[in-house]
């Protein structure tokens, strides 16, 4: 890929939704940069598209697909990717990432990250995926690891798998540490552990978000990958241990629904600034 | 995961019947079944969400426990192809229309309708509309004779049921629809900048809203709507839809 590939900067960004639009446009004060979904800007024009471009002019931006597929059994179309490719050539983001999941089959789009199985044969599929949407759009995107609540039949750790994929692919790693904690929680491992054995060098871009605690029919906890309110203790906890092994790294606040003021979004930044 | 395996998985999404597919684990005692729900459910429930926000005013008429459930009988039979959702629900309004329960409500469909004009308006196109000064500066035969470009976030909708009225209604908090006049209306909806314009046209300005929207020249479109109203203003028709952001150009014989 390009050497020339732009990073994000080594700040605390937050996700941009519509209801803080005139907020984000206003400033003065702003977060380090916005993250954007891309499957929500796919539409050719309106309003949402003019607000973005007034905001990008003064702003960075991450590109975060939810869409793709990549861990599907198919490659993801050449219209997805055609679009995605138009969507980067209008707003030129700093970063552009997508998930280690599956969520298309049989012509059908299903609104959620499903688990892949870590496995050998899993793996040359979604190396093949990462690799075709690198040379569509023309740039290294980053991967970010899963938070699952069960398993696909894994072969090989997960970790490791996301190591492979990483040497195989010449991709980065998104890191959300909510989803190393949700995961964690519900397949009972230890966080720091699986921290470890990821490839870190290749962190473009961290994420941290909320998660909500539910207690299932036996009495036992699962922990549901919500980001619709602040984030919890065990993650910066993970955050802080993270950022001692690698120094500061451009970090998200994700937070998708049950929407914050954003004063208190801002504020959710600071915590993670300090 | 082989083809049959996500197969097994996606049949299972949608039939909380299916058995979990084989190869899937969870830890020692935890609920298998549970787990594999946390997915269905959001598959479910997100679509649900993304109708609630697109047909607000559909729900507000049919409350929100009714609009639920006409949702997901409406995912089960209608899903989306591709990820981005802007292109899914277009067709809940014909959903709406043969949906049983909610035959007590025949004007459902329409407005069903205005809020997918709405939402389809909302994301189309960028255009820069012509106003009554470009058709003004035009030969008045000649624009007679001229088709005019419709701009790409224009909709129209004409119904027996006061659409626009219900519609408009329900953009403050509390609708009151006491001095509702149950009578046909034809809305139009137009993004002439970036703010979406909701409308309720006159039958003679609505017929020739329709005749240009399908192609017609300015003068076949002028004797359409004569025909439904032969008492037109033609000029002060024109210049509504004008106003309204209808038009980007005069297409010249």
């Amino acid at each position: 890929m390009s050497p020339h590939t732009p990073t994000l900067p080594r700040g605390v960004g937050v996700s941009l939704k519509a209801l803080h639009y005139r907020d984000a446009l206003a400033g003065p004060r702003g977060p380090a940069f916005f993250e954007i979904h891309a499957e929500n800007f796919l539409h050719p024009g309106g309003p949402a598209h003019r607000w973005l471009e007034a905001i990008r002019r003064d702003h960075r931006l991450s590109i975060h697909g939810v869409g793709l597929s990549l861990g599907g059994n198919a490659p993801p179309a050449r219209e997805a990717l055609a679009e995605r490719a138009v969507l980067l050539r209008r707003y030129e983001p700093d970063v552009f990432s997508e998930h280690l999941a599956w969520s298309s089959f049989g012509g059908e789009y299903f609104n959620d990250l499903l688990p892949i199985a870590c496995t050998p044969e899993s793996l040359a599929r979604v190396v093949a995926h990462v690799g075709a949407v690198q040379d569509a759009l023309g740039r290294r995107i980053l991967i970010e690891n899963p938070a699952t609540y069960l398993r696909a039949g894994d072969t090989i750790p997960e970790p490791e798998f996301i190591a492979s994929l990483v040497r195989a692919s010449d991709c980065g790693l998104l890191l959300d540490l909510n989803n190393v904690v949700v995961s964690a929680i519900n397949h009972r491992f230890d966080p720091l552990r699986y921290l470890e054995a990821l490839p870190l060098d290749a962190v473009g871009e961290v994420h941290l978000a909320g998660h909500a605690m539910r207690e299932d029919s036996t009495g036992q906890t699962i922990c549901i990958d919500s980001h619709d309110g602040p984030v919890q203790a065990p993650t910066w906890a993970l955050y802080r241990a993270l950022l001692e092994r690698t120094g500061p790294l451009p970090t998200l606040i994700e937070w998708d629904s049950n929407l914050p003021d954003y004063a208190t979004l801002l504020a959710e930044a600071d915590r993670a600034a300090h | 995961m082989q083809h049959t395996e996500f197969a097994a998985f996606a049949a299972a999404l949608h039939d909380p019947g299916a058995p979990i597919p084989e190869g899937l684990t969870a830890p020692q005692g935890a609920p298998l079944g549970e787990r594999f729900a946390v997915y269905r459910n959001n598959v479910h429930a997100s679509l649900v969400d993304v109708l609630a926000d697109r047909f607000p005013v559909v729900q507000a008429l049919v409350g929100a426990a009714f609009f639920r459930a006409m949702t997901r009988a409406f995912v089960r039979t209608e899903r989306p192809r591709d990820a981005s959702l802007f292109r899914y629900g277009g067709s809940f309004p014909a959903f709406v229309a043969g949906f049983e329960p909610a035959g007590e409500l025949p004007y459902l469909p329409d407005v069903a309708q205005v809020e997918n004009a709405w939402h389809e308006s909302w994301g189309a196109a960028e255009a820069e509309p012509i106003g009554l000064r470009e058709l003004a500066a035009a030969p008045p035969e000649q624009l007679l004779r001229s088709r005019l470009g419709i701009h790409p976030a224009a909709r129209l909708l004409r119904s027996p049921w006061p659409v626009g009225s219900l519609w408009s209604a329900h953009q403050q908090a509390d609708p009151d629809l006491s001095s509702l006049a149950w009578q046909a209306e034809s809305v139009l909806v137009t993004r002439p900048q970036a703010e979406i314009h909701v409308q309720a046209l006159a039958a003679g300005a609505a017929s020739l809203a329709a005749a240009l929207l399908a192609g017609a020249t300015l003068e076949q479109a002028y004797d359409a709507a004569f025909a439904e109203d032969p008492a037109l203003d033609p000029g002060q028709a024109l210049r509504v839809l004008a106003e309204a952001g209808l038009f980007t150009e005069i297409i010249v014989p």
